[in-house]
């Protein structure tokens, strides 16, 4: 009986030593972790428990290291089924704004800074585009009356178009230098954000085919874009 | 979602790969959970970290996959691991490879055992945290952790590693 008292009491952990593992991954508030660096300092066994677990800590995280990152089909995948969602989602329809809202609160300050100003570009330049086409078709094109969410609410009867490009941009790149390469190449963009895409338009005529690979090769060579594709 | 999909990806498909240890099936994983977040961004409060519901998402999800993968027996498995793999960490050993060992150890937990590993020492998650992702008080996270922590040394142990704990 007393053996099996003694067992159990050396199987009890104490609060402390319970809390080691956190002490290891830094996420004790501050008072816990000065409770345990003090119990550290003063109890050998406590402490050589923790070089233990510090092993442990080091190869957990080794282990999961090693497990790589998902191939490009699950990002396919993702963005396709989103796209295939139907624009107004039982479970998104009602009150959508506070809900998005509130989720968009969750994320960092520069994250949230970077989308909604670059979301109010894209409004922006949209209603520009929106107003330029307008005014400069007014003689000499045809003016569909049908709305494509897709398309620029206009299109021209005349030979060619513009070239147009599927454009991602860095995660860190700001407003300020994405308005700067708008304005470098005389661009616009006329649909966004699907799947994280912006389409951009490039100046008002047409370009040879030679012409359109160098501007993608250029791009693609800015800092601030990701990924660069000549689209229809 | 694509900023929140770059952030977070690769950990919840770690996460998810530990808990269903099938690639295919951890990746599919990942699309389902970030879809969830996409068709229910509005339920999230606010209250925890991304990362947290993010987590919690991809351990619910992971628990239906294996459920409905009957014909694995988890608790074999992973009382099996090391018999099956015993020549590894015993060839560790003589080769003085702790390291190797406490890897092929870790494998070996208990799922239960395995994701409050991950989720401490990998995913950094405090108490509240893991009690609000695994969904269980934070007493018990402690103790399971605790006794996580023993199951793996007695691994640890059968492999012929003696640490000086307990």
């Amino acid at each position: 009986m007393m053996a099996l008292s003694k067992r159990m009491l050396e199987q009890e952990p104490s609060e402390i030593e319970m809390l080691l593992p956190w002490h290891a991954a830094g996420t004790l508030s501050a008072r816990d972790a000065r409770r345990v660096e003090e119990a550290l300092a003063r109890d050998p066994e406590l402490a050589k428990q923790y070089a233990v677990i510090r092993e442990e800590y080091a190869e957990t995280i080794d282990l999961n290291e090693s497990l790589g990152a998902p191939s490009a089909r699950a990002m396919q995948k993702l963005f396709a089924a989103i796209d295939a969602e139907p624009a107004h989602a039982p479970q998104a329809s009602f009150n959508v704004a506070s809900r998005i809202g509130g989720f968009f609160a969750s994320l960092s300050p520069r994250t949230l800074a970077w989308s909604a100003s670059l979301a109010a570009v894209v409004l922006l330049l949209q209603a520009g585009v929106i107003g330029a086409v307008l005014m400069k078709n007014q003689s000499a094109t045809y003016q569909t009356a049908s709305l494509s969410t897709n398309e620029p609410v206009t299109r021209e009867l005349s030979v060619a178009a513009p070239p147009r490009a599927l454009v991602r941009f860095a995660p860190d790149a700001r407003v300020t230098d994405i308005t700067a390469l708008l304005d470098r190449y005389h661009a616009s963009i006329i649909d966004g954000a699907r799947g994280g895409m912006f389409r951009l338009q490039f100046g008002g005529q047409a370009m040879s085919k030679e012409d359109v690979a160098s501007l993608m090769s250029k791009l693609q060579a800015e800092k601030i874009i990701a990924l660069a594709v000549a689209a229809p | 979602m694509q900023v929140l999909y770059g952030r977070h990806h690769v950990r919840v498909f770690r996460f998810g790969l530990r808990l269903v240890r099938d690639e295919q099936v951890a990746e599919d994983l990942i699309s389902e959970v970030f879809l969830d977040v996409w068709r229910q961004a509005g339920k999230f409060e606010g209250r925890s970290a991304v990362s947290t519901w993010l987590l919690a998402i991809t351990r619910f999800k992971a628990l239906s996959a294996l459920r409905r993968r009957k014909d694995v027996e988890l608790e074999d498995e992973a009382a099996n691991a090391i018999e099956d793999t015993s020549d590894d960490p015993e060839v560790s050993v003589q080769k003085k490879d702790t390291s190797a060992a406490l890897r092929k150890c870790l494998t070996a937990l208990s799922p239960d055992h395995r994701e409050i590993v991950d989720l401490v020492y990998y995913h950094e998650k405090s108490v509240e945290e893991v009690a609000e992702i695994v969904g269980i008080p934070e007493n018990t996270v402690k103790t399971r952790l605790f006794y996580a922590r023993k199951k793996l040394a007695d691994l640890l142990k059968a492999a012929g590693v003696e640490r000086g704990w307990p």
